[in-house]
């Protein structure tokens, strides 16, 4: 219920109302909510046919790539493990 | 340019690698705790991820998940239900809602049934097409039933002020916005209450913020994370919860800053308070009355409130659910689904006999269709099929 899909903004069409794509399925969204402009390229959130925040890439991006190091780190763990045992 | 593809935003928070070394992480973590530590995920959508990727299959046992009561069809009392029956069945009326609700059993029937009757019952996919369906029947009358947390609050708030500004005499609301404080803290003030952290909800807190657990954080010293609702984003919000817990801390952080904040969507919390005010008590199902929990039309727009303009059709008096259900235990973490006598055994999605079962968030229902519990041979056969 309380579900939103991340969606990117490939169209503004008037003021209010822009379209997003969701992986592959296109459709129009009310922006009346938006607290801030939004342009095409912004990911945003979207809810029953509102968007309802932007995503915050920078973000998104850094979190990732902490994750990414996350994982590097461990697979190196592994790695040296394996060595010493052997 | 910052090269993040949408496609980032979906797998890149279900990568398994990424998921597999959290799960080391906290379980290197959690060796440490001194006491078996309860969770509980307030919100359905957490219990879905929960389930439907196995999450609490990968936790060390020391860590516990009790499911909440964030399901806002789940919660909805059968009372209410029948309200959205009573005015379906008008006289020229079309009455609408959004999905989940429809198939959701009142007191003796449920809008599916009465749709299957003849009923006009449409079941939208934005609150914004009740302006379009109104305008279309101007000799009907058409009656939003409008359902959901603070997510879906101020898109009920958009609504009604398009309603207002475009003169539309035929659309009414029947309100039934539920706020998540208020239960949590039915739940946590509990003596029996063995909840020692909580995962916020994630689409809540993009429109309320995460200040509106501070209280809950401070007055019950417990920690609250609140975390996005992809399987990594889970993971990594119970790993902060475990660092707070070591470290004696009980602050509100926030794991999903990619899309919430402190203060959330100011926008959408205005609209909110334009048009609607508190109710002096709603009756949740499977946790009961509950003051100042859920939403109503403020006094100006009585014009609007369906519970005014139809009141002679509503009926208030309470009606509970089954006996033999505990879905209040559940929700409480003194019960698990498989504790109850008629789990799968008379209760099960197609009939659900209590709150939990009811959709897809509740607690039963996930436990139902994900989680590997014996169950008699003919119930494991439909489960598979449903
Ligand atoms: S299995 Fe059904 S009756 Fe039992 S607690 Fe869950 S919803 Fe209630």
């Amino acid at each position: 219920m309380c579900l939103s899909i991340p969606s990117k903004v490939i169209q503004i069409d008037d003021a209010n109302i822009a379209t997003v794509d969701t992986m592959g399925v296109q459709r129009q969204v009310s922006l009346d909510l938006m607290p801030e402009a939004v342009d095409i390229g912004d990911y945003v959130l979207i809810h029953v046919g509102f968007a309802m925040n932007k995503i915050d890439q920078e973000d998104a991006l850094e979190s990732l790539k902490l994750y990414r190091e996350m994982a590097d780190l461990i697979d190196a763990e592994d790695a040296n493990l394996r060595q010493v045992s052997s | 340019m910052s090269g993040l593809q949408l496609q980032d935003l979906y797998q890149g928070f279900r990568e398994p690698q990424t998921i597999r070394v959290l799960a080391e992480k906290i379980r290197q973590a959690s060796s440490s705790l001194k006491a078996p530590l309860h969770i509980m995920e307030v919100c359905g959508g957490h219990t879905h991820t929960i389930m439907k990727y196995g999450l609490n299959q990968i936790l060390p046992d020391n860590i516990e998940f009790i499911h909440g009561p964030g399901c806002p069809v789940c919660i909805m009392p059968k009372e209410r239900i029948d309200h959205a029956i009573s005015l379906a069945q008008m006289e020229n009326t079309i009455l609408l809602t959004l999905g989940d609700m429809i198939r959701v059993p009142g007191s003796k029937s449920s809008l599916a049934k009465q749709r299957a009757l003849g009923c006009d019952i449409r079941a939208l996919n934005s609150p914004l097409d009740a302006i379009q369906i109104a305008r279309e029947n101007p000799d009907k009358q058409v009656v939003f039933f409008a359902i959901g947390f603070e997510t879906t609050t101020p898109m009920t708030a958009a609504v009604i002020q398009k309603t207002i500004d475009s003169g539309l005499d035929n659309l009414y609301f029947h309100i039934n916005h539920v706020l998540v404080p208020p239960a949590v803290e039915v739940i946590l003030s509990d003596p029996a209450c063995r909840i020692d952290a909580l995962i916020g909800p994630s689409h809540v807190s993009v429109i309320s913020g995460a200040k509106i657990y501070l209280p809950l954080a401070e007055n019950y010293e417990m920690p609250v994370v609140v975390s996005g609702f992809e399987p990594v984003d889970v993971m990594q919000g119970i790993l902060m919860i475990v660092e707070q817990v070591l470290e004696q801390r009980h602050e509100v952080e926030i794991q999903y800053t990619r899309a919430v904040s402190l203060e959330g969507n100011l926008k959408a919390q205005q609209l909110i308070d334009t048009y609607l005010q508190p109710r002096s008590h709603f009756r949740w199902r499977g946790l009961g009355d509950i003051a100042h929990s859920a939403l109503q039309l403020k006094d100006e727009y009585r014009q609007l409130d369906a519970e005014v303009v139809f009141a002679d059709r509503l009926s208030d008096e309470p009606i509970d659910d089954h006996k033999m259900c505990i879905c209040g235990d559940i929700l409480k973490g003194l019960a698990k689904p498989q504790d109850c006598k008629v789990f799968g055994r008379g209760c099960d999605p197609t009939r659900p006999l209590g709150s939990c079962m009811v959709s897809d968030e509740g607690a039963c229902n996930a436990y139902y269709r994900y989680a590997e519990i014996s169950l008699p041979p003919s119930t494991k056969q439909k489960r598979a099929s449903a």
